[in-house]
């Protein structure tokens, strides 16, 4: 299967097999009018089968949203067809209205008007918790 | 400007600072009766918790200071739908310090974001309560004399009871000191408790049904309320209620110097008789639980 390689844009690497599409999602991609390559179950040296992005756009890109959905993702930055810039995600230390606390006797729960705020607590595990109520986000 | 929503928020000078205050207060009440004349505690209990506000109340009187607030929220401006924010943005321009209590885990969190006075958390929800481990760790320390190298034993609702978690919490900082929990099979501690505070701390740490197996190597026995409401089913709450309960005859076995907390009210946890006894601190802990809170409120309004 052939993609042309992209001269100006973004390409997600190393992204677990069969995440592309909430990536896609999460991102917004859906609501961009951008091309945008989704390649599935590449061969992987490293993680037997990925997936890939590939958008033919500088577009501006929440990592840390990206980071707390697959930390293994490699983002690269490309310009003239080189990559200028490359990123090895990690989780953040912090997401911002990414999830919804669940806790129905959080503060959030009826305060509509709050931010969602998770501070990562256990990194190992990858466990956020509400700075608000403390419950843990999964 | 500082706040106190989490026991976590003070380090272990801060708390020691905060202990010995509170002793000196204790030894000199007159030194302190106008520390804060002129100031004003706002108490905002958008649930009732006659107690714990009336011992604000009163640690802000032995200062010198005032006290204004609700005690409830259909008599607040939340019945009429205002945000936290929006309450503790209004009460900073009445008042120089918060207390809340608040239903909600997290408001005592959203008011200090919001307030330009500081907060104190004066419960949320099932979620913290610091004022009542500043009480918890004075009264340890004024009987036993450190808030290093002891055991302590936890007896109840081990699975709820905030008082129990954030005590662990606090004393996960202090050397040498060994935890039995002592619940039923339905209320032990929750598995973050052990993985993200005892574990992580290296605490040594002991789960058991068994009271009376525990109890005589207790140097501190911390005993909780079992909450009718946490059950779903009556007859539960009733076997679990009553398998727990501290008396005379479970004290045989005792240390002689130990000492029996408890934050209150029980229900019938602790027997009648036990109060006779000269190991029950639980009400010489309300009381401490004013004068630490005399300490905190000078603290965060710098009063020196
Ligand atoms: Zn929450």
């Amino acid at each position: 299967m052939l993609v042309n390689p992209i001269k100006d844009g973004i390409v997600l690497d190393h992204i677990k097999a069969g995440n592309a599409m909430e990536i896609y999602h999460a991102l917004g991609l859906d609501e961009l009018d951008c091309q945008v390559a989704i390649i599935k179950n590449c061969d992987s040296a490293k993680m037997g089968k990925k997936d890939i992005l590939k958008i033919n756009e500088h577009i501006d890109i929440n990592l840390d949203v990206l980071g707390y959905l697959d930390p293994g993702i490699t983002v690269n930055f490309i310009k003239d067809s080189k990559i200028y810039d490359r990123k090895h995600l990690e989780l953040p230390m912090e997401i911002k209205d990414v999830i919804k606390c669940k806790n129905p006797r959080c503060i959030t729960s009826t305060e509509q008007e709050l931010s969602h705020i998770f501070k990562l607590s256990n990194r190992e595990k990858g466990v956020y918790r509400c700075i608000y109520c403390e419950a843990s986000a999964k | 400007m500082r706040s106190l929503i989490d026991i976590k928020d003070l380090s272990l000078e801060e708390i020691d600072e905060l202990i010995e205050t509170a002793n000196d207060i204790i030894e000199n009440p007159e030194k302190y009766s106008q520390k804060c004349k002129g100031k004003k505690l706002a108490t905002l209990f958008f649930e009732p918790s006659t107690r714990t506000r009336l011992s604000f109340e009163a640690a802000m009187y032995e200062l010198g200071g005032n006290v204004l607030g609700f005690s409830e929220a259909n008599s607040s401006s939340a019945s009429k739908g205002e945000s936290v924010a929006d309450t503790s943005r209004v009460v900073s321009c009445y008042a120089d310090i918060i207390a809340m209590r608040h239903p909600k885990e997290g408001a005592p969190l959203v008011a200090s974001q919001n307030a330009s006075i500081p907060v104190i958390n004066a419960g949320d929800g099932g979620h913290n309560h610091p004022t009542q481990t500043l009480a918890d760790l004075l009264t340890i320390k004024r009987e036993k004399g450190r808030l290093d190298n002891f055991c302590i034993g936890f007896c109840g609702d081990l699975k709820f009871g905030r008082t129990v978690h954030s005590l662990i919490s606090a004393l996960s900082g202090y050397k040498n000191i060994k935890i039995i929990l002592i619940s039923p099979n339905e209320l032990v501690i929750p598995d973050y408790i052990k993985e993200e505070i005892l574990i992580k701390n290296n605490i040594e740490f002991v789960e058991t049904r068994s009271l009376e197996e525990a109890m005589p190597e207790l140097d501190v026995l911390y005993m909780t309320r079992v909450q009718g409401e946490r059950f779903f089913n009556e007859a539960d709450y009733i076997r679990l209620r009553d398998s727990y309960i501290l008396d005379l005859h479970k004290l045989e076995n005792a240390k002689k110097d130990l000492a029996i907390l408890h934050p209150l009210p029980r229900v019938n946890e602790i027997s009648v008789a036990v109060d006779d006894d000269k190991r029950a601190c639980y009400f010489k802990q309300v009381l401490n639980g004013k004068f630490i809170r005399m300490a905190l409120i000078m603290k965060l309004l710098e009063v020196k």
